[in-house]
């Protein structure tokens, strides 16, 4: 399939799925309380910024925002030798 | 299509399910150990799953005529507790030549944590002492791509343990990479919200081919789809990818990994 038929197959999907992004927050934000200060936020901020990005490997870099930071220095940090 | 669930937990589902699977066209299924939802309080609580594993499971699937496989280990939840996993450890040796076993799994680590890391190590070296295939777990969520990468450095360790009798299970757009160029084989989990859904495990084998990647529903008593194989071969085919693709992702390639265990002798249905 080219590009211009997989978007005429998904357009339907990604609207709705936008709409369900948008409509969440709306939630979050008329309901009681402030969650702005929460790191998720922040988070799903930039994770939609990387969305409407137009480089490759959206989802990749999605993931990896949402990620805990790897340390190769974690086998000194633990304390744990190489095994052989 | 005729396929095989190379990870799914049958003794969380219903006999219902083990019908409706074979229906589907599931011909072999693979269960490794796992987290039961609670914390077991000794060492005979595994002994005993460990027979609900290799002796229970694999009559009801047989009932279906679906082959039931499976993997022994202790969870890397439950591995926090060192002293209890030693004990585990060494209960599995005495289950190895059961018909069903095909190796030692699913090994991993849950929140990246000492312990876990030290019950990782010493599971790996039991496979090799015992010269068992291994079937490895990684974190969920945040926690995935730290946990899989130190998996990795781990498994580097281990001169003598071939990679290519070593599956990495859960990957995500974000650790397969470093998982199949390591020599590893890979599998992608189809779960409702937190891990691949059928259209991004397509856009994933799309994009890294389809050598050593499996695909599993790995159907448990939490949010899961034990029909979730067949989501992704009706995905493929929507696309218009051959069906000798699909079967190659579905059976071919789970059947290559379990055929360097001893006891898998699985034959294609196709020769039927």
């Amino acid at each position: 399939m080219n590009a211009k038929e997989i978007l005429d197959q998904e357009f339907l999907t990604i609207r709705s799925r936008l709409l369900d992004i948008a409509a969440s927050l709306d939630r979050i934000q008329r309901a009681e309380g402030d969650a702005t200060a929460d790191s998720r936020m922040a988070n799903v901020s930039e994770a939609i910024e990387i969305v409407g990005s137009q480089q490759l490997h959206r989802a990749e870099r999605v993931q990896l925002l949402f990620s805990r930071e790897y340390d190769q220095a974690w086998k000194t940090q633990y304390e744990l030798d190489s095994r052989a | 299509m005729y396929y095989i669930d190379p990870h799914i937990h049958m003794v969380s589902r219903t006999t219902n399910d083990y019908a409706t699977l074979a229906r589907m066209g599931c011909v072999a299924m693979s269960e490794p150990a796992f987290w039961a939802g609670y914390d077991r309080g000794s060492a005979d609580g595994f002994r005993d799953y460990f027979r609900q594993l290799t002796e229970v499971e694999p009559a009801r699937a047989a009932q279906y005529g679906v082959r039931h496989f499976c993997w022994l280990c202790i969870n890397a939840k439950e591995a926090e507790n060192v002293q209890l996993s030693r004990d585990v450890l060494k209960l599995i040796p005495e289950f190895l030549d059961c018909p069903n076993v095909l190796g030692i799994g699913e090994i991993g680590l849950n929140k990246n944590t000492r312990n876990e890391a030290i019950i990782f190590q010493e599971h790996v070296e039991l496979a090799v002492e015992h010269h068992q295939p291994v079937l490895i777990h990684t974190p969920h969520l945040e926690d995935k791509h730290q946990g899989t990468r130190m998996i990795l450095d781990m498994l580097a360790d281990h001169a003598n343990l071939s990679a290519e009798r070593v599956l990495v299970d859960h990957v995500e757009e974000h650790t397969v990479k470093p998982v199949l160029d390591a020599g590893f084989w890979a599998g992608l989990t189809l779960y409702p919200v937190t891990k691949c859904t059928p259209a991004r495990a397509v856009d994933i084998i799309e994009m890294m081919g389809t050598d050593r990647l499996c695909v599993n529903s790995a159907g448990d008593w939490g949010p899961s789809k034990p029909t979730a194989v067949p989501d992704l071969i009706m995905e493929m085919r929507r696309r218009g990818h051959r069906e000798s693709v699909i079967r190659k992702v579905v059976f071919a390639n789970p059947r290559e990994f379990f055929q360097q265990s001893k006891n898998f002798d699985l034959a294609d249905p196709a020769s039927r």
